[in-house]
């Protein structure tokens, strides 16, 4: 079981208490993905999407934060069991993370070299105790990963502040620093929207290539569907804190079956032109007082009766593809 | 088509840079730098370009919220960017905008009355108290709002209500031209595709014509007539939005074009190739001399570093700003 996931989730709920009530922002989702395997999760403002990555990573504040149940194994360990100093461990050597917004996600007051410093020497502390030799070797290291993402003239990067570079070349430079402890599993959270589409275009193209050079696994966060096409294998489509249907990436843009999936690929606009569809009805329910049963029946245009009462389970239509909603689950119920 | 609504000709907008105590200037932003083009009456111009192009601040110079370096915009047949006090009242009302994101645009300790009130008090439409309301009430019915929503605060509105506030605001002076400044790329698809059918409606009901400014290519196919493509200040290319998408003569439009991350398998063998190598968008204080696109253009050579070339007609109604236009043409190269 452990050998064949680099990550799987299980029946993870996570809730916050905040002063209205308990706000169930993750509501029993589970997710898996295979070594060297490119998933995606998709899904709109406020579906959970952040918040499930922020778990995976071990940074959520809890309290606030509340996970009544569901386990997150990463290579076979219970992420969720760590202690604070097993989860420092991991980090950034087993698991990484390229976060949004590339102007954010550096230190302003250091140089790009000594933030890089800091993440290699961080790894291989056991090891070392500094020193010359030691210096040089991180340094070494340092330049072959700014290389790596195909940055010109990497010594001047490394000695230059963060606000002296462009967007495209610090989510570079997050790249290589994301990278350069060789870890298994790489978080992508919103990749390149900060950026502008030719400069996303590179950044997404370079990712895809050293992950899979590198057989690293990625999941990649974004309500970017193009970016979801594009990029990965398998794919997650969340709403309101759960999973509505997941499938092979082909197979689902090519045939979605979730009214939610369907709705939202409708309201894309095409580069070839026509018109978008009309939208999905409502938004997005608060997640204190979220709808009994499918937590997507009250703007579903299918809803029957049973929707608004029991949670629909996920159903298989075929290898690979679930889906969460009653117009199917009655059909496998009849096949079976 | 009749006589254009909009002519904008050879606008110019330089923004000083300035340090020290004296705030002596030390160079300027070529922020816009001469861009022509003209809007006719009903007709939605779609802006697209990356950040840093100008697009945004071709939009607010349009409206008035920079004075422009140079040019002339000729609105109904005046010379709006002589501010003469009649030339301003009759084009603040005649033109209004909306912003990209509705969260910082609309004031937060106002309630919604109260924002929508202020257009109405100042350009005289409605006097009392109870007319206002009414006229308020309308309005949000317009945008597909509840009328009782004028009593709430933005804060209780999601992003997507919120734009549609901002949309009644700019219509509550029965404006003819609408400038709209990504006005969805703050929300998720679902409510984009909303609000996009919203400002079809609203522009077939009322007769509008919006400049639509967007990064986001698939969205001005969808919603533009004629589509214009700037880089560093300057447009590149002019063309009816279905010819620009199908055959796209400038290398930097095929290469933005390529570069779109798209759902499905038509879109992307619809793509052209893309003429680039790499790069980023230089910075508009220093361009570079000549075609701005020339460091990164795939079919530069020597004269696109030497000179700009002019932007010219070469089908009815395609109008591109390249030295070899003719490598993109289908007829030449058969």
């Amino acid at each position: 079981m452990g050998n064949k996931y680099i990550l799987e989730i299980r029946d993870l709920h996570v809730h916050f208490r905040v002063y209205e009530g308990i706000s169930r922002v993750i509501d029993g989702i589970s997710l898996y993905i295979a070594k060297g395997e490119r998933v995606g999760l998709a899904g709109e403002t406020g579906c959970g999407k952040t918040v499930t990555m922020k778990t995976v990573m071990g940074m959520l504040k809890i309290p606030p934060a509340i996970i009544p149940c569901g386990e997150v194994y990463l290579n076979g360990r219970d992420i969720l069991k760590m202690s604070p100093k097993e989860l420092l461990q991991i980090k950034g050597t087993e698991i990484s993370v390229i976060f949004q917004d590339p102007m954010n996600a550096l230190n302003p007051v250091f140089t790009v070299g000594e933030q890089f410093y800091d993440v290699i020497r961080f790894a291989q502390q056991r090891f070392s105790n500094g020193g010359n030799l030691f210096r040089e070797r991180i340094r070494n290291k340092m330049i072959a990963a700014l290389k790596e993402v195909i940055l010109p003239d990497p010594e001047r990067i490394a000695n230059s502040y963060p606000l002296e570079l462009s967007g495209g070349m610090r989510q570079r430079v997050l790249i290589a620093m994301a990278l350069v402890n060789n870890p298994k599993l790489l978080i992508a959270d919103e990749p390149g929207t900060a950026l502008d589409v030719t400069i996303q275009a590179q950044i997404l193209n370079l990712m895809t290539k050293l992950v899979e050079v590198k057989g690293i696994s990625i999941l990649i966060i974004t309500h970017n569907l193009g970016v979801i096409k594009e990029t990965t294998e398998r794919v997650y489509i969340m709403y309101g804190g759960k999973v509505m249907e997941t499938a092979p990436t082909n197979v689902l843009f090519r045939n979605p079956k979730h009214p939610y999936s369907q709705g939202l690929l409708s309201s894309v606009p095409r580069l070839t032109g026509g018109e978008i569809a009309e939208g999905i009805p409502g938004t997005v329910p608060d997640y204190i007082t979220a709808p009994s049963g499918c937590r997507f029946h009250p703007r579903c245009n299918y809803a029957m009766p049973i929707c608004a009462q029991k949670e629909p389970p996920l159903t298989m239509l075929e290898s690979d593809h679930y889906v969460a909603c009653y117009l199917y689950a009655k059909q496998g119920g009849q096949n079976e | 088509m009749n006589n254009p609504l909009l002519t904008v000709e050879n606008l110019v907008k330089y923004f000083p840079i300035r340090v020290g105590f004296f705030q002596r200037r030390i160079g300027k932003v070529r922020a816009v730098d001469g861009v022509s083009f003209d809007i006719k009456n009903c007709e939605i111009f779609g802006l697209i370009g990356e950040s840093g192009s100008g697009k945004s601040t071709v939009g607010k110079t349009l409206v008035r919220i920079y004075k422009p370096t140079g040019g002339a915009v000729w609105f109904k047949g005046r010379d709006v960017t002589k501010s003469t006090k009649e030339n301003l009242r009759f084009f603040k009302k005649e033109v209004q905008m909306v912003f990209q994101d509705p969260k910082s645009s609309l004031n937060p300790r106002r309630s919604i009355k109260s924002t929508l009130e202020d257009p109405l008090i100042v350009h005289r439409i409605a006097q009392n108290g109870r007319d206002r309301e009414r006229i308020i009430g309308n309005l949000l019915q317009m945008v597909e709002l509840s009328p009782n929503y004028m009593y709430k605060y933005p804060s209780a509105l999601s992003g997507g209500q919120r734009q549609r506030v901002a949309i009644a605001r700019a219509l509550a002076v029965k404006p003819s031209f609408i400038v709209l400044d990504e006005p969805t790329s703050a929300l998720d698809v679902s409510v984009q595709a909303k609000i996009i059918h919203l400002l079809q409606g609203l522009q077939r009901e009322f007769h509008l014509s919006y400049l639509f400014i967007s990064h986001d290519l698939s969205l001005v196919r969808t919603i533009a007539r004629r589509t214009a493509v700037m880089y560093l200040g300057r447009i590149y290319e002019i063309a009816p939005t279905e010819k620009l998408f199908t055959s796209p003569l400038h290398p930097y439009t095929r290469t933005l074009i390529s570069a779109v991350p798209v759902i499905s398998k038509e879109e992307q063998e619809a793509k052209p190739m893309k003429q680039s190598r790499g790069g980023e968008i230089p910075s508009p204080v220093n361009p570079p001399n000549g075609c701005a696109f020339h460091p990164r253009c795939s079919l530069a050579d020597k004269i696109c570093s030497q000179q700009l070339p002019e932007i010219v007609e070469v089908i009815r109604g395609h109008f591109v700003r390249c030295h070899h236009v003719s490598f993109n043409m289908p007829s030449v190269k058969q």
